[in-house]
């Protein structure tokens, strides 16, 4: 399994993924700058959190156009595996290849703090693990994840499971207070309807080794790593 | 030809916006309780050439629809003219 990590400038949590990728999980993976036009043969791309282009217009606004987005969109049109953590959850909604919108957080503060999320399907690569009862600790860190989308998307979501994520309570029950940036139905995370594209606001590498007390996010790369192939 | 578009990009009216809520309510400590209602969006100046203004005006929307508004949480509207 070869990972492609996109590096964008302002990408920040580039060499966090990486680490675990490479590190933690094992696996091959090739850095891809922003001006790249060729994806190195990588299997499954990931776009990474951070401020790209120090998120000037809207997040994700101006990375969208870089020349590794043209050839990752085409990627993903083909049924390419692409996941974008946090920035890049943002940056997928902007190039269109994710449904929704990330709008300023609803208190209108920047928020780094630990989160509860719940996996709300086993049909995707980066769920396929996850015990759908549990809670997964997860860190946050956005001014602009307050997930949105209209109404008719939101139905088409649903009808077609693609929600991935919700933010819930330490005891998983999905409430308005663990919905800490807004999130229209505590969205934390979904996939396209062909279920190849995903994002999620949550970090999971920033909680994948125990040396930082925390590895609940690693259940998402194991869930990637026994789907594909 | 040259044109200047003014071009305002607003959060949809739908789409809560918490940064105008926020001026709203600190408007009653100015003592102004009469301003019920505040929303914030972006204003945008570009100049541009094009061969007229119906060209120029196609740019301008292009460049709005595609990159300057997120017609998703957005919308824009502008002024074209010559200069």
């Amino acid at each position: 399994m070869k990972f492609g990590v996109v590096v964008f400038p302002g990408s920040n949590c580039d060499e966090d993924i990486i680490y675990t990728l490479q590190h933690i999980m094992g696996q091959d993976v090739v850095r891809l700058w922003h001006k790249d036009k060729d994806l190195q043969g990588a299997d499954f791309i990931v776009l990474p959190g951070g401020f790209s282009f120090g998120d000037y217009l809207r997040s994700g606004a101006i990375a969208k156009f870089s020349p590794i987005m043209q050839e990752i969109i085409s990627f993903a049109n083909k049924g390419g595996n692409v996941l974008g953590i946090c920035n890049g959850f943002q940056i997928l909604t902007e190039a269109g290849l994710l449904p929704g919108a990330l709008l300023q957080n609803k208190n209108q503060k920047f928020i780094c703090a630990n989160t509860y999320i719940k996996a709300e399907t086993n049909d995707s690569l980066v769920t396929s693990q996850i015990d759908l009862n549990k809670a997964l600790k997860i860190p946050i860190a956005h001014g602009e994840g307050n997930y949105f989308a209209d109404a008719d998307t939101l139905k088409k979501l649903d009808d077609n499971d693609q929600v991935l994520f919700r933010y819930c309570d330490y005891n998983g029950n999905i409430t308005a207070e663990s919905n800490l940036n807004g999130s229209i139905n505590n969205i934390a995370g979904v996939s396209n309807k062909n279920r190849n594209v995903f994002g999620l606001m949550p970090h999971p590498e920033r909680a994948s080794n125990s040396l930082l007390a925390n590895d609940d996010g690693l259940i998402l790369f194991e869930s990637i790593l026994s789907t594909v192939y | 030809m040259k044109f200047i578009a003014e071009i305002n990009v607003m959060p949809l009216k739908e789409i809560l916006d918490p940064q105008g809520k926020a001026v709203a309510g600190s408007m009653k400590n100015l003592g102004l309780s009469n301003i019920k209602n505040v929303r914030i969006g972006k204003h945008i100046t570009l100049e541009l050439e094009a061969e007229n203004e119906a060209a120029a005006r196609e740019s301008v929307e292009q460049a709005c629809k595609q990159l300057l508004a997120n017609l998703i949480m957005e919308s824009y509207e502008f002024d074209l003219k010559a200069i």
